[in-house]
């Protein structure tokens, strides 16, 4: 297993989720009725990636008693498992023993990509069609003349009408849609080019004549379709990796009912005054007030403040925090969708339409071609009326300009620097979501931050000043290792390495207020210090965590929420990039000037609510700043909506993952500065194949109007353009290690054989 | 010219038989999970 570990840092974040794992009733309530008493349960498996991973987690889940059979996507990293029975087996739980946080997964099996496989089907066709074609036509350029020359033109014309019908449709469904709603797009000069040329080489074939441009129309369509495939599955990977990661808004939850009753409501069916009982480790469902039990809750998703917050009866908590210690009672205040979250989604909608559609790079630059070249071939088509009012020519060679012009290298070169630009970036763990966000990336000139979980890892580190030594120390990572809480597992996490010896008895938690145990019959807690150390001096300081013996303090440790490793060096390396940079955190004044003075970022805001958030990016943008927002939790959510572009780590709340633009998988604030970079050369590439396109066309296009133009030239021209920009789009590539990478890929393959 | 009336069919033949195998892969789920399908040469069962 251990080629398995360079996918771990996803599985850190889960674990949290899945100490507690999703309840019996939610599995039976998400699982799929095949029928026949047959249940299927799709689960989402972020950390497997290898062969051995496969075969261990499919052998696993087929032994499990009632598990008929388990299958592995490793593509989409889900399993579905069918089995029988009124229970569920216990998959995530045998998941979790083997080392695979695993949660249960949103999408079933059976919404499967209709649009992937039309567009595969189309590719395969048009392909199959192209090569035929080409064959027929080298002949008849190569000299076949009279019946054969006829003869072959009916054989192209005929395999060119599926093309026409299946592939072609896809491009007449988009040019329809964009002229209907009085827009311009790529797609209109591509399918009136196509169209054309196909009826007037029927006309050509049907009076014997020379020039059949068959071939011509359809390889255009294999080449755009190869384009446009590549974005989908570019576009579906992020998506798939995406909805992989941790789903934080439960389905549902327990509900007491007044005859001390329980059952399992779904989300939908939570109303206000209804009791609901909160496991520690679940996320809370809906806004609520405690009515029962002391607990801890992490918040820092929804309001971005690093520490735990402690409550009892009477505290009012919101919907997506995360319920840390205890055990709640707690009685709903509002449904679903009137909860903090709800509202969220509704700043999220609002603040997306303030921002105004942007339009793609291609659909600018087609809004202009379009409109010249059509004028373009109707003037030639005019000129030659006038010139020599042979109608037949005429027609003939405005076909020809049409030919040459369409926009086959300029289809191509924007999606295909898009797509190496996207296989870069998910080669360093940043997922895109669509090209338009690389685009909107390169115009950036403001960085935007939220502090917790952004700019630092979210969760507390021991401080390393904390001297802490012999029997106490060993006593105080024996407590920590059996709580859950988060102070709890810093101080085992930066203790990992020492063996336990110490022998604990009588271990119990006190939600709220720490652990307590007994050695050799003395009571030792580590905790909050006003409830460890009751016993000390009253004018020592009452806050903190300590260990205590008998009541007394005996060490104490300190916390602090410490920066991404690499976040001075990123926010150095966007510095220099010229860009400003700015701090929007919830939290309080201290901790958001101290994260911004470790950074060097004079700007700088603290204890920011939601909607200040998208004012403030609101402003940038009205004020001609183009800014990018870095952020996490809910509460970034709807700012990141407003912000021009947004990036969210893969740690992040999933309202926030599905509003961001980019997400980076890694721990490493690097892919902030690295996505720019890899934009700008984007951007620089693309426009380079512009001028490449138009710059064809300058020599092309007179070539046309004269009517010099045969269907060999049209052909040459067209794969020659095409080639021309699909190689300056691999330059992105090739200047840092294209070559190197191919080589490690076929490394890592060799060493995961020889295991 | 006689051999272009045998020929071609034949032509035509092969490159539909590929199309159909690729439309039957297609069809039968195989591109579903091409990482999986990657590493699962490497299983022995």
């Amino acid at each position: 297993m251990t080629c398995c570990a360079p996918s771990a840092e996803v599985a850190t974040d889960l674990q949290a989720l899945n100490a507690a794992g999703p309840a019996v009733d939610e599995i039976l309530f998400a699982a799929k009725n095949l029928g026949n008493g047959l249940l299927q349960t799709d689960l989402s498996v972020p950390s497997m990636h290898c062969a051995a991973c496969m075969s261990s987690i499919e052998t696993e889940l087929a032994g499990l008693e009632n598990v008929i059979s388990a299958r592995v996507n490793l593509s989409t990293k889900r399993i579905s498992v069918k089995w029988t029975g009124t229970e569920p087996p216990p998959m995530i739980r045998a998941l979790d023993a083997l080392g695979y946080p695993a949660h249960l997964s949103d999408e079933l099996v059976a919404g499967k990509d209709k649009t992937l496989s039309e567009l595969l089907l189309a590719v395969a066709i048009s392909g199959f069609a192209t090569g035929n074609i080409m064959l027929l036509s080298v002949s008849v350029w190569s000299g076949a003349e009279g019946a054969t020359r006829d003869l072959f033109h009916w054989i192209s014309a005929l395999i060119a009408i599926p093309v026409i019908v299946f592939a072609g449709r896809i491009y007449f469904r988009s040019a329809w849609n964009a002229v209907r709603h009085g827009r311009m797009n790529m797609d209109v000069p591509i399918a009136i080019g196509v169209s054309l040329a196909y009826s007037t080489s029927l006309y050509e074939t049907a009076t014997h004549g020379e020039h059949a441009y068959f071939d011509a129309s359809v390889s255009l369509l294999f080449f755009l379709l190869i384009g446009r495939t590549l974005d989908h599955v570019m576009r579906d990977k992020a998506r798939a990796a995406v909805n992989g990661l941790a789903r934080l808004s439960p389905r549902g939850a327990v509900r007491l009912t007044a005859d001390g009753g329980r059952d399992y409501l779904p989300l939908g069916q939570i109303e206000p005054g209804m009791d609901l009982m909160i496991a520690a480790g679940d996320r809370i469902p809906v806004d609520a007030t405690v009515i029962e039990g002391i607990s801890e809750l992490d918040c820092s998703l929804a309001t971005g403040e690093s520490a735990a917050r402690s409550v009892s009866p009477g505290a009012d908590i919101l919907a997506g925090t995360h319920n840390l210690s205890g055990l709640l009672v707690v009685r709903a205040k509002a449904a679903a969708k009137d909860s903090f979250l709800a509202e969220m989604v509704g700043l999220m909608e609002a603040a997306e339409q303030g921002r105004g559609a942007y339009r793609r790079l291609a659909d600018r630059a087609s809004a202009m071609y379009s409109p010249v070249v059509h004028l373009t071939a109707l003037l030639s088509f005019i000129g030659w009326m006038f010139a020599t009012g042979d109608w037949h020519h005429a027609i003939t060679v405005a076909t020809a300009v049409l030919i040459i012009t369409c926009p086959c290298a300029l289809g191509l070169a924007v999606p295909i620097v898009q797509v190496v630009a996207a296989r870069r970036l998910f080669d360093n763990g940043i997922m895109m979501k669509d090209g338009g966000a690389l685009e909107r990336l390169a115009k950036i000139d403001t960085v935007v931050f939220d502090k917790t979980g952004t700019l630092t890892n979210g969760s507390p580190i021991l401080q390393p000043a904390s001297d802490v030594k012999g029997e106490a120390l060993g006593i105080a990572i024996a407590l920590a290792r059996s709580s859950r809480h988060p102070v709890s597992r810093a101080i085992s996490k930066a203790h990992g390495h020492v063996s336990g010896d110490v022998r604990l008895q009588d271990i119990r938690e006190f939600a709220g207020l720490g652990v307590e145990g007994l050695v050799d019959g003395h009571v030792w807690r580590l905790g909050r210090t006003s409830w460890a150390a009751s016993a000390s001096m009253p004018d020592g300081p009452m806050t903190g965590t300590v260990l205590s013996k008998n009541g007394m303090a005996a060490a104490a440790f300190e916390f602090i929420d410490v920066l991404r490793w690499d976040a001075v060096k990123a926010v150095s390396a966007l510095g220099r990039d010229g860009l400003k940079m700015e701090v929007l955190s919830g939290d309080k004044q201290a901790a958001v000037a101290h994260v911004a003075s470790q950074l060097s970022i004079r700007d700088f805001s603290a204890g920011v609510l939601p909607i200040d958030k998208v004012n403030r990016l609101q402003d940038l943008a009205a004020s001609g700043a183009r800014a990018l927002m870095v952020g996490d939790g809910i509460n970034d959510a709807p700012a990141m909506m407003a912000a021009h572009v947004s990036m969210a780590p893969s740690s992040a709340a999933d309202i926030g993952r599905s509003a961001a633009d980019f997400i980076f998988l890694h721990d490493s604030l690097d892919a902030v500065p690295l996505a720019v970079k890899v934009a700008r050369g984007a951007e620089r590439l693309i426009k380079q194949n512009f001028v490449m396109a138009i710059g064809y066309n300058l020599i092309a296009v007179p070539i046309a109007i004269l009517g010099h133009v045969t269907p060999l030239i049209a052909a040459i021209a067209m794969s020659g353009s095409s080639l021309l920009v699909i190689g300056n789009a691999m330059r992105l590539t090739v200047h840092d290690g294209w070559l190197p990478g191919l080589f490690k890929s076929a490394l890592r393959r060799q060493k995961l054989v020889e295991a | 010219m006689e051999t272009l009336l045998y020929l071609m069919p034949i032509a035509l033949l092969l490159g539909g038989l590929g199309l159909a195998a690729f439309v039957w892969a297609l069809r039968s789920g195989q591109y579903e999970d091409l990482d999986g399908a990657a590493e699962r040469v490497l299983l022995d069962d």
